[in-house]
């Protein structure tokens, strides 16, 4: 039995069986049914723990401290994704069982178009899914203030942890495709029966505009399926391919692996940054000789059919990174698609703002770093300053509407908009040179990701429990909170300052992270966009506080004598919220916890991103 | 070759009729049917169970002559040319027959014919689906009309079968009237061809009009245009569909399903016969060359209609109020979709449309089934009346949520793997027509491509509205402050319900089977690489048993070869 196997898959599939079992509870046992979906999400969390560990492990028996040019431990190499997939491909084809330890997990799915039950971990989905496991089971704690339909609402949120899981672990663009849309539908329903009073337009507007994202993504889906990549091919499945056809010239292949698809898309970029046509030609042909092996005699026409190949072409790269971009971005949200996100994160229930903000927004921002960029480097590194410019207004704009805000939950989502902007910033600062600058980028928006999702999430459920008292969100009605709630004034304070940014507090980290990086950040066109885009972005810091300051100031300060018999924060609304600032707190002191098993796999994108360049 | 054609025809009628038997069983069905009502006894006998019975067992039968022919790709002709053998006929045979007795069982939940009516019902249902199958198989212009006038003369009065419904007649008179015309047109457009090219045999026709290059004359470019606009009919594609909401609106809805599945699957395969004889990739270059003018032409034409079809019928659907109306502009907006996948006029093409047709069977029954039941238990069909019905019956709803989405294209349902078929199909015929120097087919694949995802997204709209309706308002009973009362379905319908949506949710899951039997099945007949029907005296020695060991034009070059040396 492969472990790793049935530890990702339970991890995905409890929710799901959860679920399932839920259906047996009769009516009137609502209590019951909230502590089972919460046991639900704890074994969910649980599991991922176990995976975790295993993941450990796998990181400290490579561990060896010789470094590679990029600056990344050498013997981490072989546990980057391709390094491992190809081992396991081996293994598999030496012993004929796949090996158990390695975090990798492919079986055939559906033959006809060879789409594989893929899947497979590294440093940025481990990082994505404990954050969802976490969020999950500290939102379903959040949960329990919601009345209506208790059954419907645990249900939709279970498979919607199932959606989640699956899309961080698949390896397998079908799959992930797959898991991608299943998410839609609970969370159509979760906005659209417990939301607030305009909840059917938000959720209508949520579906409709991701929906519309998945098209295209599907439509780069369908691009990459129908390319032919038996030149990059493990050369068993080439060999295994050729046999199939017996000897009629060769067989072409088609995958949906994602791992092999961003070492096509790598070669592709290499190919295009060569300079003369000698130097192409050369390039092609050791391609084709290094397969001569394996196949059927090449000629010199295949050599030319290579030299067409749709990844080998700028138009394909623009046309197809385009597509996954704006597919991902739409979920990110990157301006000019952001409006889906005040109307759905306002209207949404509490805990489902937290998931929202927390977790959904990230599947964006890993969607851009594991398919998009790997799959069309060339594109993204062409087009890094205007992704630049984007994340820019992301940032600004984000930061400007929340100020504006007079709705508390609504500004929560605005500077959503505007920190996640920073995460698109550190993606895209593709530099010329001096690639450990980017480096630093990347893990800063994989870290800014992180914080994000337990600062916002912290920051929702802070409106939540006002929510709850005051049943208005009326940022210009509130004041003096802190009088009659101290403990809860001073964990939202906290909270928000970690939203911020503030040095010793989670969002600190990233976001110093991304602006370093940027500093350096520039294209032969542009020789100082870095140092104009560090500044504004590190001035956009200052509108942050800005507004958090002025919020906490209308909000908490002050006296008001009508809110003067309100409760103070209860002890189930403390256990959802203090493990957020515990976490905020810890992350922001000891960025290493996260950093040590996570930035060898970031890195390692970025590394093999510029080998050529080196 | 001495052999008068009746003498052959007389020596091989056995073997044909057993190949045949499936359909027969049908006849001697509907004679049974009529005939026991004669018997006082049983004059008031329900005929639900014996209809029921006796589909089954024909399907048992198909399903029997399917495991004989799976591994061998053949095309075998019946009766003299006039019907077809094939693995796709086989496919489409089992699908309708299969249907038929889901559907069966359907009336037999909720009682809509009633045991006076009975008889006259299953008998209409059995000759409807008798001439669906000869439409899934006919090879000659005489058959072709025949067996489209045997499925639609039974339709005609389905449609009208709730007596003393106004609407019900009117449904039937404006199904009539409009099918009067295009069948007239139609067999104008016959007598063209036949006359033009002295022989109803399609295989010969369509190699006439394009290997010898007729294609452009104006009497083919009628006769095809005419012949077209039946199956267009049947198909209810845009710009024949107005029929088509206005019978799914009068008629019951178990009558709906199953025009919407049955005469849509029948029309398709008849489609795909005509034009995938006409045109399309063979995989090769060199054969493509042949065939080129006419796919030139029948690629962008088909294309528009596809895409006319399914843009319409999303948009018009998202206006309507009543349940069966909404559903029908879906089925013409599926009709669409399916007809994209012939667009590509490839045999990847034909397959996906089988897979299409076998989900769509499942998500439209569904669909249906649910929308009789909600009738039956409210005596409403207004998508308003439904508000919040989720907490009087949520099983039915949840269901009917399934089948909706998987209409719409949700993964993991059937339905988006059905469009994911489309899809691939779409874009590999794409690459392939650019690799052949055909640019603008190219391109017209890739725009096809992106209608059909464009489509996916306005689709959304109308069912996402129903859901709405039915799960996210409050109910009637809440505003105007009374009690909710539960209204759940009977047990028996709940679990038909239950079960075709699991079938729909494995189908989208378990992909495996049905696609490679669709891939498989695909394999339609090669008329173009069928030479002109000649008769052979006696069967062959190496036929199969239980099969028609009839003439063999084969589906290979191979094949064909054998079959000449045998003469």
């Amino acid at each position: 039995m492969e472990t790793d196997l049935l530890m990702m898959s339970l991890c995905i599939f409890i929710p799901s069986a959860f679920a399932l079992g839920l259906l047996f509870f009769p009516k009137g046992t609502e209590e019951y049914m909230r502590w089972w979906s919460l046991v639900g999400t704890a074994a969910t969390f649980v599991f991922s723990m176990f995976v975790f560990i295993d993941y450990y492990a796998m990181l400290q028996r490579n561990q060896d401290n010789t470094l590679t040019p990029a600056g990344i431990r050498r013997a981490d190499a072989s546990t980057q994704l391709s390094a491992r997939a190809e081992a396991a491909a081996n293994v598999k084809a030496r012993s004929g069982e796949p090996s158990s330890d390695d975090g990798l997990a492919r079986y055939p799915w559906i033959g006809r178009f060879g789409i594989e039950y893929y899947l497979g971990i590294d440093g940025i989905s481990m990082a994505m899914v404990l954050l969802t496991t976490v969020l999950f089971f500290l939102s379903m704690i959040a949960s329990w203030g919601i009345e209506k339909h208790v059954k419907g609402y645990c249900m939709l949120f279970l498979i919607l942890e199932t959606g989640v899981l699956g899309t961080f672990f698949a390896l397998d663009f079908f799959l992930f495709y797959i898991f991608w849309e299943v998410m839609l539908l609970p969370m159509y329903f979760l906005i659209g029966i417990w939301g607030g009073p305009r909840r059917e337009y938000a959720a209508i507007k949520f579906f409709l505009y991701t929906l519309f994202g998945s098209v295209f993504i599907l439509i780069a889906l369908l691009a990459f399926y129908f390319t032919d990549v038996q030149d990059f091919a493990p050369k068993e499945t080439v060999a295994a391919a050729n046999a199939a056809v017996k000897g009629k010239g060769t067989a072409e292949i088609h995958t949906f692996d994602l791992v092999l698809l961003a070492k096509v898309g790598k070669q592709g970029m290499d190919w295009m940054h060569l300079e003369s046509e000698a130097e192409r030609k050369k390039f092609v042909q050791a391609i084709v000789d290094r397969r001569e092996k394996e196949r059927n005699p090449t000629s010199a026409a295949d050599v030319e059919r290579r030299l067409e190949q749709a990844f080998f072409s700028p138009t394909f790269q623009y046309v197809m990174f385009l597509f996954l971009f704006v597919g991902f971005a739409i979920k990110v949200p990157i301006f000019p698609f952001h409006t889906w996100l005040p109307d759905a994160h306002v209207e949404a229930p509490t805990p489902i703002s937290m998931i929202l903000a927390g977790i959904l927004l990230k599947l964006g921002g890993y969607g851009i770093l594991r398919i998009a960029y790997p799959i069309c480097p060339w594109a993204a590194h062409a087009l890094a300053y205007y992704l630049c410019i984007l994340a820019m207004i992301n940032i600004i704009y984000g930061a400007f509407a929340a100020m504006a805000q007079t709705d508390f939950k609504k500004l929560v989502a605005y500077s959503s908009i505007s920190h996640m902007g920073y995460v698109l910033l550190g993606i895209a600062v593709w530099p010329e040179s001096n690639f450990n600058n980017w480096a630093w980028g990347m893990n800063g928006a994989m870290y800014q990701m992180i914080a994000h999702g337990i600062s916002s999430a912290g920051m929702f459920f802070c409106v939540g429990v006002i929510y709850d008292r005051a049943h208005h969100r009326n940022l210009d009605n509130f004041r003096g909170l802190n009088e009659p709630m101290p403990l809860y004034g001073g964990i939202s304070a906290l909270i928000f300052f970690a939203g911020l940014g503030l040095p010793g507090l989670c969002g600190f980290v990233g976001e110093f992270m991304v602006i370093l990086s940027t500093w350096n950040f520039s294209t032969p066109d542009h020789p100082h966009a870095g140092k104009v885009l560090a500044i504004l972005a590190a001035l956009t810091v200052v509108i942050t506080a800005a507004y958090i300051l002025w919020t906490l100031q209308r909000v908490y300060l002050g006296t008001n004598p009508a809110y003067k018999d309100y409760k103070d924060i209860t002890p189930r609304e403390l256990v959802c919220i203090i493990p957020l600032a515990i976490l905020a707190i810890v992350l922001g002191i000891l960025p290493v916890l996260i950093l040590q098993w996570m930035e060898p796999h970031v890195t390692g994108l970025v590394d093999s991103l510029v080998q050529l360049k080196m | 070759m001495n052999a008068t054609f009746a003498e052959a025809l007389q020596s091989r009628l056995p073997a044909d009729a057993v190949a045949f038997l499936p359909e027969l069983v049908l006849c001697g069905a509907i004679v049974v049917m009529l005939l026991i009502r004669l018997v006082p006894r049983y004059d008031r006998v329900h005929m639900g169970a014996i209809a029921i019975l006796i589909a089954g067992f024909a399907c048992g039968l198909a399903c029997y002559q399917w495991t004989q022919m799976t591994n061998v790709a053949r095309t075998e002709y019946l009766f003299g040319g006039m019907l077809v053998f094939d693995n796709f006929t086989i496919f489409l045979k089992i699908f309708l027959l299969a249907f038929l007795t889901l559907v069966i069982l359907l009336t037999l939940l909720t009682g809509i014919p009633d045991r006076e009516d009975s008889a006259d019902f299953y008998v209409l249902l059995f000759g409807s689906t008798l001439g669906m199958s000869l439409m899934a198989s006919s090879s000659h212009l005489l058959m072709v009309f025949l067996s489209i006038e045997m499925a639609s003369l039974p339709s005609y009065a389905l449609a009208g079968f709730l007596k003393g419904r106004r609407q019900s007649s009117e449904a039937a008179l404006k199904y009539v009237v409009y099918g009067g015309g295009a069948s007239g047109v139609m067999l104008y457009g016959i007598s063209l061809l036949a006359g033009k090219f002295g022989t109803g045999f399609l295989p010969v026709i369509l190699v006439k009009i394009t290997a010898e290059g007729h294609l452009m004359e104006p009497a083919v470019v009628m006769g095809l245009t005419f012949i077209l606009a039946g199956i267009g009919f049947k198909l209810a594609s845009v710009p024949f569909h107005f029929w088509c909401p206005d019978v799914f609106e009068g008629a019951a809805a178990e009558v709906g399903a199953f025009l919407s599945v049955a005469s849509k699957g029948a029309a398709l395969a008849m489609l795909a016969r005509v034009v995938l004889g006409m045109g399309g990739l063979t995989g090769t270059a060199d054969r493509f060359d042949a065939w080129n003018v006419a796919t030139d032409y029948l690629v962008p034409v088909l294309a528009v209609f596809a895409v006319l079809t399914t843009t319409f019928g999303n948009l018009a659907a998202y206006g309507q109020t009543n349940l069966k109306r909404l559903l029908a502009y879906s089925t013409i907006a599926h009709a669409g979709f399916m007809m994209m996948g012939l667009a590509a006029l490839n045999r990847d093409g034909a397959a996906a449309v089988l897979f299409y047709l076998v989900t769509y069977l499942f998500m439209n029954l569904g669909a249906f089934a649910v929308v009789a039941m909600l009738r039956n238990l409210t005596g409403q069909e207004d998508i308003s009346y439904f508000r919040g019905f989720i907490y009087r019956s949520p099983i039915l709803v949840i269901t009917l949520g399934v089948f909706l989405l998987s209409l719409l294209g949700m993964p993991p349902l059937a339905g988006f793997m059905a469009k994911f078929h489309i899809f691939t199909v779409l874009y590999d015929a794409g690459q392939e027509y650019d690799r052949l120097g055909k640019p603008h087919l190219s391109w017209t694949m890739y725009a096809l491509l992106l209608a059909g995802g464009l489509n996916t997204v306005i689709s959304l709209f109308y069912y996402v509205k129903v859901l709405k309706v039915m799960i996210l308002e409050k109910t009637l009973e809440d505003v105007e402050e009374r009690p909710v009362e539960a209204k759940p379905a009977p047990i028996l319908h709940s679990a038909y319900a239950v079960a075709i949506a699991l079938v729909v949710l494995v189908l989208g899951v378990y992909v495996n089977p049905l696609a490679d039997a669709s891939g498989r099945q695909g394999g339609i007949a090669d008329f173009r690489s069928t030479p002109r029907p000649t008769v052979t005296k006696g069967p062959p020695k190496n036929a199969p048993i239980g099969l028609n060991p009839g003439m063999k034009m084969g589906g290979g070059k191979k094949k064909k070869k054998k079959g000449m040396g045998m003469e």
